[in-house]
């Protein structure tokens, strides 16, 4: 089972205690990769939120490839981030990794920020093209206040590899996934957690119904619904879809991917609507077993399960500080001193959202909406 | 002089000629005349022999020839009461003394066209194979990657929309407070959308089924949904439907068909106003999967009082209905017209869909249908499926495999975004060697949102006869040895409606059954899985390729 730790606070703090939580679940031989995707970023990148960053890997004719487009385009490069690397066993160095924070073309300054949003995905998607074919280039994010780091290999070993116990990289959300064993050969564009224009999840768990539900993202009409090298990218897809271009609530994401029975919505206050999007939305209900752990553009970090409840997940922390696992002794070397009585072990109905700067945790109940 | 012809019978048919050749054992037959009795097309009769016997009565063999009279059961060579195989003989002989065995070198297709009539019959198309369905497998099994669903433990939705759905950029709601509104001053159309049961009965009327089958068929649909809480629903063919069940509130399990010849619908219309529910549905039927360019058939020997009452028509005349719709000049104007004006006879509650036979132009017909707003389902109907009365050739020769038929079309509405706004209805040999479950899922992991079944359903429930050996296979007549396909009360009086009715329940909750066990191990429980290709298989790269599924060896 893919370990999930995020964590979620009002203050920056190292992704190393993601990445020390990840190692307390590991159960078994575990080392098939791991992803992060930080949000609210520190340290050298507080001064430069408003800039998009533009995280990847690069081989040297793909890093030439990738700034001559740029230039093309007029993005004009503000800052560069590259974590101190270092070699360790069984970790595969590529040539480049980086963080690169880019201003806007001079036409795209004053432009909306949709505008400004559509250019950044299409430059990200344009770049993944160029690059895909033989790996030169690798895409993963390219927004502003987020950075993503993905590599193959042990969560620990990766933390050493990227040299974050050193680094001064913060981050007041960040999301780690550390890959099961099941995946090997794996393509990095499979890598969790997932992001799309301020929409990030990471999930555990096979998606039975993958298909049926890339298909229906896929005629949406929407460029960025592509990709798919795993089953679980579009968990991330549906909740932008959801939120972003439907313009719903976040927690109609949880009815959207779970649905109740039509009995059990006539109980909702909003049953009329919530029946009309069971039955449009048909396609993307998830039939689990999934953990889905995310975030929203305004810092929301939210847990969710499948409608059979099949897989672990806690929430828990103090004001401040919570985190949201895939077990509880990753919430326990999260560190903060909590109460465990008040942890959250989300149930079928349930949909845990941790508001922004982690400031409190409330569980909204799917059956009384 | 006597031409020689007369003497050696050589313009005669042997029983060798025909389908079924009928194993009578003299041994064992006690000349109860029950078997010619029951023979619905007096294909065997009594008949005398003179029989040439040796006996021996002594303490010392002395053999004496004896000459006797014996009564025999006979089978006729006359064609036009040729042996059907249905075996009813068999059914009711005390002392199993006799038996139709089928003929596979039989020349029965050369000869059956007396009088320049082409062999028009019931039943299904004559073709023993397989059919793709029943080579598919369901291979992508979750049981080890992931822990498995339940089908015995956890809650399984075994449902599906009927009725045009909007799609969710189209939905009129708001937010408002952080939840959402339903916009009621947005005037926007909701197209009424029913959740019903994914395998209905598919249309099958009163006429070509005998009441107590039509009954029983409609008990089990009603108790199904009443006691068992199963939206099973039910269509009633060409040809009207009673008044009572009309203005009752069981109207809603009902799916009401008008098709070229407008049977009943004088009735339907006029009663209209005096419902109490709306019916669940209405189905235009264009085509029909078993015989593709051929309008419904009642032969006159099925229209009787009842038929002529519910129908509007003079008792024992043929009631033919025209290949097409005579109002019909283009999918593009007169489809649509039609559409509305079904949907505007119950005030657009009420969905309406089409129902054409499986054709390479399925996909022009659903292009049509998906620019019209009011059009609420494409029902397609494969070629495996029966009917109450066909041309031989129409039947064997005509139509399109439902398979591949759905396939093109679920794909053409993945490639516009639209596969959830259409449901498409698969007809047309689901369940054909018994496998109805496999093949149902099946055809919703090919995209099918709906599966409809007829000839299963008299089988399972009525013990129909009929096969792909062309057994039986007279529903055309109205000599239904099972009493399924007449409207002779002497032998629809057979068929009990109630024990009809329990196997409709017997079926179906055995069906629910079985599909869990199929979701189940796949990993779907909540909503059905349409289009979920990557779960089935093929060991034929053909096939795989066609379908666009996993080819597995």
């Amino acid at each position: 089972m893919c370990r999930l730790a995020a964590i979620t606070s009002s203050d920056y703090f190292s992704p190393v205690e993601n990445i020390l939580a990840l190692e307390t679940m590991k159960e078994g031989h575990d080392g098939s990769g791991m992803g992060l995707i930080l949000k609210g970023l520190g340290g050298e990148f507080e001064e430069l939120k408003e800039y998009p960053v533009l995280s990847g890997i690069c081989s040297k004719d793909g890093l030439k490839a990738l700034d001559d487009y740029m230039n093309k385009l007029g993005f004009q490069l503000k800052y560069t981030w590259t974590p101190k690397t270092k070699p360790v066993t069984g970790i595969e160095s590529r040539d480049y990794y980086f963080a690169r924070v880019y201003d806007y073309p001079d036409v795209y300054k004053d432009r909306p920020v949709e505008d400004q949003e559509a250019l950044l995905l299409n430059t990200r998607l344009a770049l993944r093209r160029l690059g895909e074919s033989d790996e030169s280039i690798i895409i993963f994010t390219f927004y502003p206040d987020i950075l993503a780091l993905k590599e193959v290999g042990d969560p620990m070993q990766l933390g050493e590899f990227f040299g974050l116990d050193k680094s001064s990289l913060k981050a007041k959300i960040i999301l780690a996934q550390g890959r099961q064993n099941t995946n090997y050969a794996i393509n990095l564009y499979a890598c969790h957690p997932f992001f799309i224009q301020g929409y990030g999840t990471m999930t555990n768990g096979e998606n039975t119904a993958f298909i049926p539900i890339r298909e229906f993202l896929s005629g949406r009409g929407f460029p960025g619904y592509i990709g798919y090298n795993s089953d679980s990218e579009v968990f991330c897809h549906i909740l932008h879809y959801a939120c972003k271009q439907l313009g719903y609530p976040l927690h109609y994401y949880k009815d959207i991917v779970t649905p109740l029975k039509a009995e059990e919505i006539d109980a909702r206050p909003d049953s009329e609507a919530v029946r009309f999007l069971k039955m449009s939305l048909r396609p993307l209900c998830i039939d689990g077993p999934n953990c889905v752990i995310g975030f929203t553009p305004d810092g929301t970090c939210f847990m969710l399960q499948d409608a059979k409840k099949l897989r672990p997940g806690v929430v828990g922390g103090v004001k401040g500080k919570y985190g949201l696992m895939s077990e509880e002794c990753g919430l326990d070397s999260a560190g903060s001193k909590r109460d465990r009585s008040t942890d959250v072990f989300p149930m079928k109905y349930d949909m845990v959202i941790v508001k922004p700067e982690a400031e409190e945790v409330t569980v909204w109940n799917q059956l009384s909406g | 002089m006597e031409p020689a012809e007369r003497l050696d019978k050589n313009h005669e048919l042997a029983v060798k000629d025909y389908p079924y050749i009928i194993r009578w054992r003299d041994d064992r037959c006690k000349r109860c005349g029950k078997c010619t009795a029951v023979c619905p097309m007096f294909s065997i009769e009594p008949s005398v022999i003179v029989q040439r016997e040796l006996h021996s009565e002594g303490p010392t063999p002395e053999p004496k020839t004896v000459r006797r009279v014996t009564t025999i059961i006979k089978q006729t060579t006359e064609i036009s009461k040729y042996c059907t195989g249905c075996g009813t003989c068999t059914l009711v002989c005390p002392n199993e003394a006799i038996e139709p065995e089928y003929n596979p070198q039989h020349k029965f297709t050369f000869h059956k066209n007396k009088g320049g009539h082409p062999y028009r019959r019931g039943g299904r198309r004559n073709d023993p194979t397989p059919s793709t369905l029943d080579t598919l497998r369901f291979s992508r099994i979750s049981m080890l990657t992931d822990p498995a669903l339940d089908a015995g433990r956890h809650e399984f939705r075994i449902r599906t929309y009927l009725g045009r759905i909007l799609p969710a950029e189209e939905l009129p709601v708001k937010v408002v407070k952080g939840k959402l509104e339903v916009d009621k001053k947005s005037g926007k159309f909701i197209p009424p959308v029913r959740e019903i049961y994914p395998v209905m009965i598919g249309s099958m009327s009163i006429g070509a089924l005998s009441p107590n089958m039509w009954e029983g068929l409609a008990m089990g649909v009603t108790y199904l949904n009443e006691v068992e809480g199963m939206p099973v629903v039910m269509c009633s063919g060409e040809g009207g439907m009673p008044q009572r069940l009309l203005k009752s509130r069981f109207m809603k399990y009902f799916i009401p068909q008008i098709a070229s010849g407008y049977f009943g619908w004088d009735e339907i219309v006029r009663t209209i106003p005096h419902m109490v529910e709306d019916p669940c549905a209405i189905e235009i039927k264009y085509g029909q999967g078993a015989k593709p360019g051929d309008g419904g058939l009642l032969m006159a020997h099925k229209v009787l009082k009842l038929i002529s009452e519910i129908r509007g028509v003079p008792m024992g005349v043929d009631l033919p209905s025209p290949p097409t719709h005579q109002t019909k000049y283009s999918i593009e104007e007169a489809v649509a017209k039609m559409i509305q004006s079904m949907s505007m006879a119950w005030g657009f509650r009420v969905p309406v869909y089409p129902k054409i036979s499986g054709s390479h132009t399925a996909k022009a017909v659903l292009n049509n249908l998906v620019r019209n707003p009011y059009a609420a389902a494409l029902s397609i109907d494969g070629d495996d499926g029966a009917t109450g009365a066909a041309y031989n050739v129409s039947m064997d020769s005509m139509g399109h495999p439902i398979a591949s038929n759905i396939r093109e079309c679920y794909l053409d509405l993945v490639a516009q975004g639209k596969q959830n706004e259409l449901p498409l209805i698969a007809a047309g040999g689901a369940g054909k060697k018994g496998n109805l479950a496999a093949n149902a899922a099946s055809l919703f992991m090919l995209g099918a949102s709906c599966v409809s079944i007829g000839k299963y359903i008299m089988q399972a429930a009525a013990q129909c006869f009929g096969d792909e050996y062309n057994r039986c296979n007279v529903c055309n007549l109205g000599k239904c040895p099972r009493g399924i396909t007449t409207q002779d009360p002497k032998l629809y009086r057979r068929l009990d409606p109630d024990k009809v009715a329990e196997r409709v329940v017997e079926v179906y909750k055995s069906l629910d059954v079985e599909l869990k066990k199929i979701f189940a191990p796949m990993g779907r429980s909540t909503e059905l899985p349409i289009g979920m290709s990557d779960g089935i298989s093929s060991v034929n790269p053909a096939v795989s390729e066609r379908l666009k599924i996993n080819f597995t060896c």
